[in-house]
């Protein structure tokens, strides 16, 4: 019984729900360096320095040449399946001066306009 | 001993800080949410508790995926809001109250919980947020615990899991030998999901269900596993499972006494409650 249980949670948690990235041990290991150098983006002065040189402060954070170029062209579904996690980039998605709203329509592929109406149509759904 | 007074719930998205900041509660946009609390205000001043635990989840500020605990409870003197990247104002310290963190984190590995305790911690949006949408003018003054439940990383706690930490929680408050009154407050939620190409996904069908719960029967939200959650609440939606750690702690005859809901702020399809706990009736000799 044990081992059949243990089947059934296996099962559940490689299902996969649609555009929805599970943040687990896989993506944790993957985007250690890249969530840690978004997680240094709480301090004004790393701010700066990322935006000084964008490259080399991914350099030191010891990001994939994946990763950097993510970064570089602001792939955030890139980035997402380069094991960012959501929480981290929202910090980086800050320093590009990207509200919610902003992210939601480049990850969709829709303008923010279009982003905002489908928020609104949630109410009579 | 320490009674248990109600749960308050709410949502705590970033963007309501900044709405804060600049005095945008009458805006048409965030009215709808601001004007949610006045009834919370009502009751708060007539029942005027002494201390609050807070249950939310740290985005990033205070823990990172180095050491990720998946609970964790503050036993400091007072707790700072810090620079969390992303431009909100920066609020001033809340203030601890280290003797009930004490108690409540002897009971909970009593009960078998295990959390991390913290004598230093920082407090992000979900703790400090709410606590001013809801203490207003005292949000800096009245002691509190603040209680971490991981929600960034899977494997996530279950919300059977989340209940029964709730449960430990209330009886740890209800064993406190001092004669105050608590509140307890879950925030985040309702449903939302800010990452992948499902961004925007919304469920008010689940939110109404897990409010309904909140008086109702909790099973039908406690049943749920995390990996369903995702998909009924949205990745960020998890957060429900701070509301089900609140109701967990509340011991009595739970009843609610106001809701307000509404959507979107931000992302996010806005949820506020005020759950009353009354003592239960002594059963019949």
């Amino acid at each position: 019984m044990g081992q059949s249980a243990t089947v059934v949670a296996q099962e559940r948690s490689s299902r996969e729900i649609f555009g929805t990235p599970i943040f687990g041990p896989a993506a944790a290991q993957k985007g250690y360096g890249l969530n840690k150098m978004c997680f240094s983006f709480n301090e004004a002065a790393n701010r700066a320095e990322f935006v000084h040189d964008e490259a080399a402060y991914c350099a030191r954070f010891g990001l994939s040449d994946e990763q950097i170029q993510a970064i570089l062209k602001r792939d955030l579904l890139k980035l997402l399946d380069c094991g960012g996690n959501a929480y981290y980039l929202a910090k980086f998605a800050g320093i590009l001066g990207l509200n919610m709203q902003d992210i939601g329509a480049l990850q969709t592929g829709v303008t923010v306009e279009q982003f905002k109406a489908k928020l609104l149509a949630a109410r009579d759904s | 001993m320490a009674r248990i007074v109600g749960g308050l719930a709410t949502s705590h998205v970033p963007a309501i800080g900044g709405a804060m900041a600049k005095g945008l509660q009458k805006d048409p946009y965030w009215a709808p949410f601001f004007d949610g609390f006045p009834a919370t205000h009502r009751w708060l001043d007539s029942v005027k508790p002494d201390a609050a635990v807070v249950i939310y989840n740290d985005h990033g500020l205070n823990f990172f995926l180095d050491k990720m605990p998946t609970f964790a409870v503050g036993a400091a003197p007072d707790y700072r809001n810090s620079d969390e990247g992303w431009g909100i104002p920066v609020l001033a310290p809340f203030k601890g109250d280290t003797r009930l963190s004490w108690h409540i984190i002897e009971t909970l590995v009593d009960a078998e919980f295990d959390p991390v305790s913290c004598q230093e911690m920082l407090v992000d949006h979900a703790f400090s947020i709410p606590m001013e949408l809801f203490f207003r003018d005292r949000a800096h003054g009245i002691p509190s615990v603040p209680v971490v439940v991981n929600t960034v990383q899977h494997p996530l706690p279950s919300l059977a899991r989340c209940f029964k930490l709730g449960q430990a929680i209330g009886r740890a408050i209800e064993s406190y030998p001092e004669d105050i009154k608590v509140v307890v407050i879950g925030t985040g939620g309702l449903s939302h999901q800010l990452e992948g190409e499902r961004a925007g996904f919304i469920n008010k069908d689940f939110d109404k269900a897990c409010m309904d719960a909140m008086t109702g029967d909790i099973g039908k939200i406690t049943r749920i596993n995390p990996h369903d959650l995702v998909e009924l609440a949205g990745s960020q939606g998890v957060e429900v499972m701070n509301w089900v750690a609140m109701r967990g702690a509340l011991t009595g005859d739970v009843h609610e006494l106001h809701r307000n809901y509404h959507l979107p702020i931000s992302n996010t399809a806005s949820g506020i409650m005020l759950l009353e706990n009354r003592p239960r009736l002594a059963h019949a000799a």
